[in-house]
């Protein structure tokens, strides 16, 4: 199959328009496999792709000042129903530079897929990284996912990641994301997951803001059903003045699935200061009777309730 | 006035932590019309709200509730919804994530435009249809996408749960609007309210004290008796202490 196809072919299972990478200003990377299946390039921006014998090894580096109009589309996808797929990702964004890439990772047929993401990220003073990285996965619940990154955000730097695996089975994930926050940078993480049947998800996330005025925010939204079961941990550590940081996990548990969260928020600074909330349990009672009363059974409530939160 | 009841109660009681919320209550309400159930605070007007939609722990109230004929004193809140009763609460509830659009489309049984009812609440649906119905709203413009998703329904009965609560002046005239809506196009609402303002809206009215239905009628009637008396009143929920006594 040539890489056009399989380009083609990655892009089907994403649900996004065949021709988003017509447009020449779009760059793009797609991996299949341990294959680079297409690649664009933009001025400023560079894009390494190197095949390793299970995987890729990626590159990225944006020059000082640029800034990347339009969203980088990036596919990491596995096609056959078994199979490894191991993505080291090294991304360093310059001084004042911009970019917003939007990542699939594909594994519509999987039975027994493993797909590692080991990620290395330096977020240069007074630029801006958002990643939102959207899970498709088979309803055979045959996949695992290892998501590790190490970020490192220099002064005034921007990090936003949007982690959402809610489409086909989870199988197995277990996120690891560490952050170190330099003076006045911003972070925020978001990971939502739709957990069912024997699905197990772990998220580990932490941020250590460093530096004066750093920010940081932690958000977690998992809904669990069956015999699903999720371990979320969340750190935030403020260890000089004004630095602000805030934990917010929510997780809706229904049939026998299990839910655990372990905020932990640390202060190292009379002037910093570090919020948390956590609610665990079942859809909240009145937005459920409210819904009834309006003819929906419970069931119907419950999924258009979760809807809302994971969407 | 249609001399159809649309809704029974017949000698309901309900108790709740060994505490008898409403005693012996009996009251009719009338097909396309408005009515105001109306007491102070603590007299079981929610209550009785809570047990004519059904939510679970007021089921247990003894008695018997009629809609439209039928005995709907053990069906849940959706079995009855789906009969044509409804309510919007004192509070409308947040909803994180979910859109005016979601929430407002949960109440129709049929897909159509949503967007006439959302003029009509004075909500833009260009700037509403996709913001969340949650904390990002005040609690008028809640009140008015509830009633707006309640308008987009079909139901009969509509049970509003101090449709003044939290709101200026500017949002309850438009529900009033809204009801005056509701009301042309032929269905009935309840008020639960301890507000004049809300009172004078109905056509009719029961005045609550005590777990118990103390006077009825044309609202004309009721509301010198509600202002003079009840609203000063220091015997609150005690219908049978002082002057009340007398108010059959």
């Amino acid at each position: 199959m040539c890489a056009d196809v399989k380009t083609k072919e990655l892009i089907k299972t994403t649900g996004e328009e065949e021709n988003i990478l017509d447009d020449p200003r779009v760059a793009h990377l797609f991996i299949s496999g341990n294959e680079v299946v297409g690649a664009r390039d933009l001025p400023g921006l560079q894009v390494e792709a190197s095949e390793i014998e299970d995987g890729v090894d990626v590159k990225i580096n944006l020059k000082e000042g640029v800034k990347i109009e339009k969203p980088v589309h990036m596919c990491f996808g596995v096609m056959p129903e078994t199979g490894m797929q191991k993505i080291i990702l090294k991304v360093n964004l310059c001084k004042d530079s911009r970019i917003n890439i939007l990542a699939h990772c594909t594994f519509p047929f999987a039975k027994d897929v493993k797909h590692v993401m080991d990620a290395d990220i330096t977020v240069g003073e007074g630029a801006s990284y958002e990643y939102t990285e959207r899970h498709i996965h088979s309803e055979t619940g045959g996949v695992k996912v290892y998501p590790e990154a190490r970020v490192y955000l220099k002064e005034n730097a921007t990090f936003r990641t949007n982690f959402e695996l809610l489409k086909g089975r989870v199988g197995l994930i277990d996120i690891d994301y560490r952050t170190q926050c330099e003076k006045e940078s911003t972070m925020e993480m978001t990971a939502k997951v739709d957990g069912k049947k024997g699905d197990i998800i772990k998220i580990r996330e932490t941020g250590h803001l460093k530096g004066e005025g750093s920010t940081g925010v932690l958000t977690t939204r998992v809904a669990l059903r069956d015999n699903a079961t999720a371990d979320v941990y969340n750190e935030i550590i403020a260890e000089k003045p004004y630095a602000r940081g805030h934990v917010d996990c929510k997780e809706i548990v229904q049939d026998n699935a299990r839910a655990k969260a372990v905020p932990v928020v640390e202060v190292k600074d009379p002037k910093a200061h570090v919020t948390h909330e956590a609610a665990i349990g079942s859809v909240d009672s009145k937005q459920l009777q409210t819904l009834m009363s309006r003819g929906l059974n419970e069931d119907e409530a419950t999924d258009l309730i979760i809807k809302g939160i994971l969407g | 006035m249609n001399n159809n009841k649309i809704l029974q109660v017949k000698d309901l009681h309900l108790e709740l932590n060994n505490t008898t919320i409403i005693n012996s209550l009996n009251i009719e309400l009338w097909e396309g019309s408005i009515h105001a159930i109306v007491g102070p605070n603590g007299a079981g007007k929610s209550s009785l709200a809570n047990c004519i939609m059904g939510l679970e722990k007021y089921r247990k109230a003894s008695g018997e509730i009629l809609f439209k004929g039928k005995d709907i004193t053990g069906l849940s809140v959706d079995e009855r919804a789906r009969m044509g009763i409804t309510m919007a609460w004192q509070e409308p509830a947040r909803y994180e994530g979910l859109t005016v659009e979601d929430f407002v489309k949960a109440s129709l049984k049929k897909d159509r435009d949503i967007k006439p009812v959302l003029k009509r609440m004075g909500l833009d649906p260009d700037y509403y249809l996709k913001r969340a119905v949650d904390d990002t709203l005040s609690g008028g413009e809640r009140k008015k996408v509830e009633l707006a998703s309640i308008m987009a329904g079909d139901a009969e009965l509509i049970i509003m749960d101090e449709p003044d609560s939290g709101i200026d002046i500017e949002s309850l005239n438009r529900i009033f609007e809204a009801v005056s809506y509701l009301r042309e196009s032929g269905r009935t609402v309840v008020f639960i309210t301890h507000s004049s303002a809300v009172l004078k809206q109905a056509e009719h009215a029961f005045l609550m004290c005590g777990g118990k239905v103390v006077d009825k009628g044309v609202t004309k009637k009721i509301i010198p008796y509600f202002e003079g008396k009840c609203l000063p009143c220091e015997c609150k929920n005690e219908p049978y202490i002082g002057e009340a006594e007398n108010v059959r």
